[in-house]
Parts: structure tokens; C-alpha cells; sequence
């Protein structure tokens, strides 16, 4: 948990780069890191379905704030630029990004991060709402992310009929291949991770062994983070950015550095 | 892409955004997380042409009942022009 003292220096850097993606391709990202020589760990953030959007830069430079290198990877760059909504709606019109794309371009991000001078060698993963179905699938597929964290993520249990070529495995198929400790914060109005599938998420988990922390919180639907949407919920916002906080420091190492 | 639910089709026709008009030949109907309307949930409605930029797009968000209306309110003025039904009428004033 970042410490605050009236007298402590503070700085960070945050733009634009240009990262891997897969398939050897190149892709923009939004980087953010505090200033100094670190040693600090890493973040990968997956941005949510309303695209690559001002919510996903102010949430890169938070993590910054806490002392995390972190990197928000453009994993709609394919599909061209313009307005995120945009962009995103031709997302929606195309039937979404290939999870197989998605793990490649974050798995290349994670590269990245390890790669730098000021990296302590430890990364983790965040990602809400379609992101937080990508961040546990990338978490299974991947091996190097040393913790994850899956806000809300809905279609975490796929039926036989949702699975198409973009997106062939359920991801509570490939539970037993978590590669890292996750937490998951829900709300228990949502529909899309409905409480029982999240539960059923859960007895996947223990059935495997895995570490994990979910949390429930009542009187909350989807998106309890986002302050610009109707389904904010302050206190289970505040409740799980201390969550995050706790979680990410116990498996990522200090950040008092920054 | 939360809800995965989209159903696209072909359509002709023209738009008109804040550059003027376009021509419109793609519709994609989602029920997903909407950006602007005050739902958790709504029927997202992109009518955009395929040969031009991402914003050549008109963006509808409507609320679930809202769409209903909306789709009734189509049928309603195709059945009556091919019955050669009555001028305007609006439910609201019924």
C-alpha cells in the first residue's frame, strides 16, 4: 500500500510507446511508471470492452501512483483508430478479438515490462469487465505473471453454443493451468457473472488447489469501479482498490521504492 | 463483448452524423454494457458503413423496453404502408 508523507518526492512519466504484439506484430500501448531507478514490480492492465478509453489511462497512471511500471497494451491496434467508442463498436461489429490475439499481444507486454532496468522482475495482471475474462485466461495460458487480478469478468462459463473460433475454450475449462495467485472482486447484482457461476468459478479453483482470494459484494452489479458509469458503488469501490492494493504487494513485492 | 450477444446484418440506406450524410450498408445489434444510457444493460445499435472510418457510425443505446417500442414502432408503419393504412399516429397521444 503506497504510504503518503507530506515530505516525500513524488514523479511519474506516462505516454505513449510502441510494444510487441503477437505474432511479431507491433502495437501501441499507454505506459506509466514513477520516476527513479525502482527496483519496481510491473502491471499489465487488459482494457475492458468500451475499448482503449480515458477510464484505462487514469487507471495506468493509479497503478504508477502505487509504484507499479504499468502498461495498458491497445489490443484493438487492428482494427485502426479513431474515437475508442468507435474502434470499439467495430470490435462489437467483427464479433470481438480473438482470445488466441489476446494472449499473445499480453504475453509480449509481459516481456516488455521484465525487460526494463527498473523492473524488480515481478508482474501481475488486471483487467474488468470483458478484460477480466482475459486476465484469468492469459493467467492460465501464460507462465511468468506472478498474480492476477479479475474484476467482474462475465462468460468465465461458456455453454456449447457461445463458443465460436475467436473464442474456443471456456476459460473455467483451463483453471488447472493457473499459473499465478488471483483475485476476483464480483458484485451479486451482476448478470454477467451471475453469483453462481462465480461460484461455480470458485469450486473449479479448489477443486485444482489454486490460490485464490474472491470477494462478493452485496448491493453492487457490474462495473462498481467506474465513477462515469451509472453502476458505480463508492464502497465497495474503495473496499476493493484496498484489496488490489493488498494483493498485488503480497505477491509482487514492496513499492515503498517509488 | 461482455455479453457476447450481437447479431449483425446487411442493410441499405443513409446516415446522417455531424459531417452529413453517408450511406449505411452494416447494422450490428448487441445487448451489452452500454457508455452513455443509464442502464447496467441495453440494446446497442450500430448502423455504420463498411467502407468508410470508424466514424462513420450512428450509435444508438437503448434501454430494453425502450428497443421493443422502437422495433414495434417499424413493423407498425411497414404493415400499415403495405395496407396502405392511415396517415401519423403516435401511441404516446392514444
Amino acid at each position: 500500500m503506497h504510504k503518503y508523507r507530506t515530505d516525500m518526492y513524488e514523479g511519474m512519466i506516462a505516454e505513449t510507446v510502441m510494444v510487441p504484439g503477437h505474432d511479431s506484430t507491433v502495437i501501441n500501448a499507454y505506459f506509466a511508471r514513477p520516476l527513479g531507478p525502482g527496483p519496481f514490480p510491473g502491471v499489465v492492465l487488459i482494457h475492458h470492452a468500451p475499448g482503449w478509453d480515458e477510464w484505462y489511462r487514469e487507471t495506468t497512471r493509479k497503478f504508477a501512483h502505487h509504484g507499479y511500471l504499468a502498461i495498458s497494451p491497445n489490443i484493438y491496434y487492428h482494427f485502426g483508430h479513431g474515437a475508442p467508442e468507435d474502434i470499439a463498436a467495430k470490435v462489437r461489429v467483427a464479433g470481438g478479438v480473438p482470445d488466441d490475439d489476446v494472449v499473445g499481444d499480453i504475453a509480449e507486454s509481459l516481456g516488455y515490462l521484465k525487460s526494463l532496468p527498473q523492473s524488480n522482475g515481478k508482474v501481475g495482471l488486471f483487467g474488468t469487465c470483458s478484460a477480466g475474462r482475459q486476465t484469468f485466461l492469459v493467467a492460465c495460458r501464460t507462465k511468468g505473471f506472478d498474480a492476477a487480478v479479475d474484476c467482474w469478468g462475465g462468460r468465465m462459463v461458456m455453454s456449447q453454443q457461445e463458443l465460436t473460433p475467436k473464442y474456443p475454450v471456456a476459460p473455467i475449462d483451463y483453471t488447472k493451468d493457473l499459473s499465478c495467485p488471483l483475485l476476483g472482486l464480483f458484485g451479486e447484482e451482476d448478470q454477467s457473472p451471475t453469483p453462481q457461476q462465480v461460484a461455480q468459478h470458485e469450486e473449479e479453483l479448489k477443486k485444482y488447489g489454486k490460490t485464490y482470494e474472491f470477494h462478493m459484494y452485496p448491493k453492487a452489479g457490474h462495473g462498481f469501479f467506474y465513477y462515469d458509469r451509472s453502476g458505480y458503488r463508492q464502497e465497495p469501490a474503495v473496499d476493493g482498490w484496498n484489496r488490489v492494493w493488498a494483493f498485488l504487494e503480497k505477491y509482487l513485492g514492496t513499492t515503498d521504492k517509488c | 463483448m461482455c455479453t457476447g450477444i450481437v447479431e449483425n446484418t446487411r442493410i441499405s440506406g443513409s446516415g446522417k452524423g455531424p459531417n452529413g450524410w453517408f450511406r449505411l450498408d452494416r447494422a450490428s445489434v448487441s445487448y451489452d454494457h452500454p457508455d452513455h444510457t443509464q442502464a447496467e444493460r441495453a440494446v446497442i445499435i450500430d448502423i455504420l458503413s463498411e467502407t468508410t472510418g470508424p466514424e462513420s457510425r450512428i450509435a444508438v443505446e437503448l434501454t430494453p423496453q425502450s428497443a421493443r417500442d422502437l422495433v414495434r414502432a417499424i413493423l407498425a408503419s411497414l404493415s400499415r404502408e403495405e395496407g396502405h393504412g392511415p396517415g401519423a399516429r403516435n401511441e404516446n397521444v392514444q
